[in-house]
């Protein structure tokens, strides 16, 4: 088992003439909950999509419990994608079936619990779901495998504050302890308790990368105020309003 | 019971806080037995990392006794316990008379103010 779980080197991803991320170097332990946070644009999905190997980088490395991304690292990965990727016609529990073919870590029993807990009906279909019940479904699924690095892609954004809550406690009981937790958003307030650490990324480049309570502790300010410090837009050229 | 929390200092000191005045009001007597950490961190909806830096802390300063197999205690020494209170009340006493400074009561009239508030009471 090695030291580091993921492991970026010089990492730079171009679309055409745009730079996505540029050289970035990451370094994430075991049994961590790390908030990768940034605007939008700033390359979070990028960077998640690289790790879980939907995307090839330009240029630089990537490793995942000390292997380059493929079948093995895609087998010990749980994916939050940043959209709904399954047919409507489907029932919560046609997912189940199908999560439990493809990944020997589904624990079905839990998929069903954490359905409870959460309100989920599971035979119902897809598309009479809410917008924020599919997500419950999403995070349902991923969360209820056994997996050393979950990558959630923004999984507050699209529920209600009392949900997120709940989905935060989902979270937090629900993953395993030698488990690292990814979680992209730029909703900080509300995640900021459960985080271990903060990786800030801006215009593609990693420009903060440590523990929240080092942040607190040195600014004296949480991590939301410090955000908004950071990434505050700058003022439109011609003074004022 | 709830968990507030401010943004200016690290969650887990704020944690040990008031996990020390649970302890102090008696909500977790002597001798008594720590909830785990993992329910505690679910219960205050913290980092079960950052949960564990608090009660870390709590067996550092002697409040809380650690056992690999039974769990964490509170101290059955009650002079422990009497001391961080005592703590406690100079600290909020020591606030008081800084008020009271910035006010422009000398030490004499805050004594003097204090004693009307007492018998007022």
């Amino acid at each position: 088992m090695n030291e580091q779980l993921v492991t970026c080197a010089a990492l730079t991803k171009r679309y055409g003439g745009k730079r996505a991320l540029a050289e970035v170097d990451l370094e994430l332990g075991r049994g961590r909950i790390v908030g990768l946070l940034g605007p939008n644009g700033s390359g979070k999905t990028t960077m998640i999509k690289i790790l879980c190997g939907l995307l090839q980088p330009t240029e630089g490395a990537v490793l995942v419990d000390g292997q380059p991304v493929g079948p093995y690292t895609k087998s010990i990965i749980s994916y939050l994608p940043d959209r709904m990727y399954f047919a409507d016609w489907m029932k919560a529990t046609d997912l189940f079936d199908l999560f439990a073919d493809f990944y020997k870590d589904f624990d079905r029993t839990k998929a069903m619990s954490m359905c409870a807990s959460l309100g989920v009906t599971p035979s119902d279909r897809l598309k009479s779901m809410s917008k924020g019940t599919k997500e419950k479904v999403q995070l349902v699924l991923v969360m209820a495998r056994k997996a050393q690095l979950y990558l959630l892609d923004e999984p507050i954004a699209g529920v209600d504050p009392a949900a997120r809550d709940f989905i935060l406690s989902t979270i937090l009981t629900n993953y395993n302890d030698e488990g690292t937790v990814l979680i992209s958003t730029h909703l900080i307030s509300d995640i900021e308790k459960v985080l271990d650490e903060a990786v800030f990324l801006k215009e593609g480049q990693i420009t903060l990368h440590d523990t929240v309570d080092n942040i607190r502790e040195r600014e004296g300010k949480s991590v939301d105020a410090l955000f908004r410090e950071v990434f505050r837009a700058a003022n439109y050229e011609g003074g004022a309003f | 019971m709830d968990w507030t929390f401010t943004d200016d200092r690290p969650i887990w000191q704020q944690i040990t806080e008031q996990l020390t005045l649970r302890i102090l009001k008696g909500e977790y007597p002597p001798g008594g037995r720590l909830p785990a950490v993992r329910e505690l961190a679910t219960q205050a909806g913290v980092n079960p990392n950052t949960m564990q830096r608090a009660l870390a802390q709590l067996e550092t300063e002697g409040l809380a006794v650690g056992s690999r197999t039974a769990g964490r205690t509170v101290t059955e020494d009650t002079a422990v316990i009497e001391a961080a209170a005592r703590e406690r009340a100079r600290a909020a006493v020591a606030a008081c008379l800084r008020i009271l400074a910035e006010l422009g009561y000398s030490p004499e009239n805050a004594l003097v103010f204090v004693k009307e508030e007492l018998s007022n009471e």
